[in-house]
């Protein structure tokens, strides 16, 4: 196992004595098989106990270890040392408020996550004792890339829409509408299109891509947005042109 | 204590941060180029208005070498444009057959393909 010294330059801000955030630099020994995170656990146990972050299940599957690693929106505990150079920048998520050193606050996302209804809303009511409701392999095919979304918040760090227009729903959040809309069991559409079809919804997104490039789950949340954007004109036209064909 | 920092974004310059933005950018500034282009087209059918005069004089004033340096950068810029919205149409359109997605390939080649039959179309009926 090879060691290298590694020069962890870390974004500070604590909220009680500082103004403005300043960066702090600390030098490491790390592994080469380490994690980003793995040389921030050095530093909090061995250099610096007051070294804030949020991590949890060190595998890619929680998804609180989000951070900018180097400028670029990454899991810290997916970012291999041996990846990069002796010096390493690391910031917190971009266009988010910073509540103290890597944290930031996640109360948008939350309230925005919780908008859109992420969970099945049944066409039908049927009760317990008429069993399950079925699905084949194709219609679970269909949207099984979106449930795999850890809500890491990565494509919000990434999305420049979202910097500059804060009240942008965002990618995450639409794509798991997208989730619940294309699933066969569900019939909330129409109570999601009120909230994801508006102009700080997906009209707000002019598909830089960026969340797909950065999440770490290829979860393509952009793909799911344009798709948002051709069933709602789909939905525009028959309104429009077709009024006939209301359901 | 809660006092969260909110880093300054500038309106300006955010693109320049990164360069996926400035790829982002350069596709969004290539449609400047079909704009002007749809412009001369438009003028083109005010000459055409004006009379045989006029839309000769147009019709010259395109083979200028201004005016084949304009067509040539709106080719490049209108064929960039195209492709970069090409490669992502299986993101937009995916299509499912069976149980499987068609492989993004095939959907980004069928516009190609379609893109060349149109192009000859017009070729044809041009000469
Ligand atoms: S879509 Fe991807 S980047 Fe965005 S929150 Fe989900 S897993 Fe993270
Ligand atoms: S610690 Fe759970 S995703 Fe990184």
């Amino acid at each position: 196992m090879s060691e290298r010294q590694i020069q962890l330059e870390v974004l500070r801000y604590n909220p009680e004595t500082d103004s403005e955030p300043r960066y702090q630099t600390y030098s490491v020994p790390c592994l080469n098989e380490w994690v980003v995170l793995d040389a921030l656990n050095y530093v909090k146990d061995n250099l610096d106990p007051t070294l804030s972050y949020r991590w949890s299940c060190h595998m890619a599957v929680c998804g609180s270890c989000g951070m900018m690693i180097n400028g670029e929106p990454k899991l810290a505990c997916k970012a291999f040392i041996h990846e990069y150079t002796d010096q390493i920048r690391v910031d917190p998520m971009a266009n988010f408020p910073i509540e103290r050193d890597l944290v930031t606050s996640v109360e948008d996302f939350i309230a925005k996550l919780a908008s859109v209804k992420p969970y099945l809303i049944p066409k039908e009511d049927k009760p317990i004792s008429a069993g399950e409701f079925k699905q084949t392999p194709a219609e679970l095919k269909k949207f099984k890339q979106y449930t795999l979304c850890i809500n890491c918040m990565l494509c919000y760090a990434a999305c420049p829409q979202y910097g500059l227009v804060p009240e942008f729903l965002g990618p995450a959040a639409i794509s798991m509408a997208h989730r619940y809309n294309q699933d066969s069991r569900d019939g909330g559409r129409d109570q999601r299109q009120e909230v994801i079809a508006t102009d700080t919804g997906v009209w707000e997104c002019s598909f830089v891509g960026a969340c797909s490039e950065v999440c770490p789950k290829h979860v393509d949340p952009a793909g799911a947005l344009q798709q948002v954007k051709v069933a709602s004109t789909i939905d525009w036209y028959k309104e429009h042109l077709m009024p006939w064909m209301k359901k | 204590m809660n006092k969260p920092y909110v880093r300054p974004l500038s309106k300006t310059s955010w693109f320049l941060t990164q360069p996926r933005y400035k790829r982002y950018m350069a596709r969004e500034v290539t449609c400047l180029f079909i704009f002007a282009y749809t412009f001369l087209l438009i003028m083109g059918l005010k000459r055409l208005a004006e009379g045989p005069d006029a839309f000769n004089a147009f019709v010259q004033a395109l083979g200028s070498p201004l005016g084949v340096l304009f067509n040539l950068s709106v080719l490049i810029a209108a064929v960039y444009h195209s492709t970069t919205w090409f490669n992502v149409t299986p993101q937009a359109m995916p299509i499912q057959r069976g149980e499987e997605f068609v492989p993004g390939k095939i959907i980004i080649g069928a516009h190609y393909a379609l893109w060349a039959v149109v192009s000859l179309i017009v070729l044809i009926l041009g000469v």
